[in-house]
């Protein structure tokens, strides 16, 4: 970690290293997130639906518990976790090939710090876009949420939307957003290292993928629960 | 000029390199020979700062490497160009994007500027028109021609050639070590080269070091070596019919 975060050799390159990894980690992940998300709403507001099915709870209540359960647990976390998987494995595997072909050995003969040069703009790029991919994440999950409600009819759309908008506290958004910055940076972080330390050949990269997507999924559970009690207990 | 002094390296138990002492002298090609596994990768790596050595010293000029600290060792390697096994390009940047890499970093040259070095090298190593291709769609002798001219781009005092010409023909090999003998002379480089090709030391073998099981065995040059009584090294250099056949043996 120490490494990365060393002096860059020239920041016109980093920017422009900025912007190539907000494409590849954050831009070319709008896809999954948007189709994940959007099946997500649309089961959790039917779940609500079929679990609350009573006269003594109101029907908005479905939109509200939707709405809650989106921004709290589903956006962030597995979203996260998606993201582990997509972008984790790309930056091992990437970053390991570079190990084993010698490509890392190139840039430090250079003289350049390769640990800088291949993970800062990562970290910077995933800790830039993260927030932005769950923000269209929890508004594309309501937006399921919604549709799954009016199309099977369970909840009437006003009531639904209604439910979205009851009891709103920022709060939860800025909780939301804490969340999948902490989970950006261990996502590269832990993905990064497994890469750059990767020795050996084609299987030993494999590997590294490997470790670096069940590892940043390990860490991304364990503070799951930390910044919940930091930040909701 | 570069000077290892005693360098030992070892892995686990395994002693790679065990008080190799040698010179490589400028605007000469020095060649370092032995069988696969004698540690002249290792001896390589060592010289350029990849390995941290056990034991020892590396001295480039007046400068020891081991001493130096990071911004030092970075400032020296800009003087260093590394041509590697595989070649080690960029797989996202295409042929002109790798040669102008390291000018990009550490100049302040416009893009024209840049662009017209990186295709002086390209012309340099014999491979214009292959500016926009991947390396992906590159044969390994364009590999290699590219990995020089990257190499080269900054103007390197010191060139690393870790077999150059593993992989290629006899013909495509020629020409590889014929341009880093060029090269070599008409920047008046300190170049060291790693091989285990015969050709290569009859061609280009100004000064040849001779690594066997980890220690410098023998040194000489193209003319003295087919003239050695060392057993070890006749063992490695008449390792083939035609050549124990030339020799008489």
């Amino acid at each position: 970690m120490r490494l990365v975060f060393k002096q860059p050799e020239k920041k016109s390159i980093y920017f422009r290293q900025i912007l190539i990894e907000t494409e590849h980690l954050g831009l070319d992940s709008v896809g999954i997130v948007v189709f994940i998300s959007i099946f997500m709403g649309a089961v959790l507001a039917i779940q609500m639906a079929f679990n609350l099915d009573t006269p003594l709870v109101p029907l908005y209540t479905i939109g509200y518990a939707t709405r809650q359960s989106v921004v709290l647990e589903f956006s962030p976390t597995i979203i996260s976790l998606i993201l582990a998987g997509k972008v984790g494995s790309r930056i091992s595997s990437e970053i390991g090939t570079m190990r084993v072909t010698e490509q890392i050995d190139a840039l430090e003969i250079m003289g350049i710090n390769p640990a800088t040069y291949l993970i800062f703009p990562k970290i910077v790029a995933a800790l830039f876009f993260n927030p932005i991919l769950i923000m269209i994440s929890i508004i594309v999950a309501n937006m399921g949420g919604w549709l799954a409600g009016s199309l099977t009819g369970m909840v009437p759309s006003g009531e639904f939307i209604y439910g979205l908008k009851a009891f709103f506290e920022g709060y939860d958004i800025f909780y939301s957003l804490i969340k999948s910055v902490v989970f950006a940076f261990l996502i590269v972080s832990i993905s990064g290292y497994h890469g750059y330390y990767t020795k050996g050949g084609a299987l030993e990269v494999g590997e590294a993928s490997t470790k670096g997507v069940v590892n940043s999924s390990i860490a991304i559970i364990i503070f799951n629960l930390i910044l919940t009690n930091l930040l909701l207990a | 000029m570069i000077e290892a002094i005693n360098i030992s390296k070892t892995f686990g138990d395994n002693k790679v390199l065990d008080s190799v002492s040698v010179k490589f002298e400028t605007g000469r090609c020095n060649l370092v020979i032995g069988q696969s596994g004698s540690g002249k990768t290792v001896l390589m790596k060592c010289l350029v700062g990849l390995f941290e050595i056990d034991e020892g010293k590396v001295i480039y000029g007046d400068k020891v490497l081991s001493r130096m600290s990071f911004e030092e060792m970075k400032l020296v390697r800009q003087e260093i160009g590394m041509l590697f096994q595989g070649g080690a390009l960029f797989d996202s940047m295409n042929v002109e994007q790798n040669v102008m890499f390291p000018l990009a970093m550490f100049t302040q040259q416009s893009l024209e500027e840049r662009l017209e070095r990186a295709n002086f090298c390209l012309s340099r190593v014999n491979l214009e028109n292959a500016n926009k291709l991947l390396p992906s769609e590159l044969s390994g002798g364009m590999k290699k021609r590219v990995a020089i001219a990257r190499a080269i781009a900054m103007n390197p005092q010191y060139l690393f050639c870790d077999e150059p010409n593993s992989g290629l023909d006899p013909h495509t090999a020629n020409v590889i070590d014929n341009l880093i003998q060029e090269i070599t002379e008409e920047y008046d480089m300190t170049t060291v080269v790693n091989t285990h090709d015969m050709n290569s030391v009859i061609e280009i073998g100004d000064r040849v070091s001779f690594i066997h099981e980890g220690k410098l065995w023998w040194e000489g040059n193209k003319d003295t070596i087919l003239e050695s009584d060392n057993k070890e090294l006749n063992d490695f250099v008449f390792a083939t019919k035609l050549t124990r056949k030339l020799k008489g043996l």
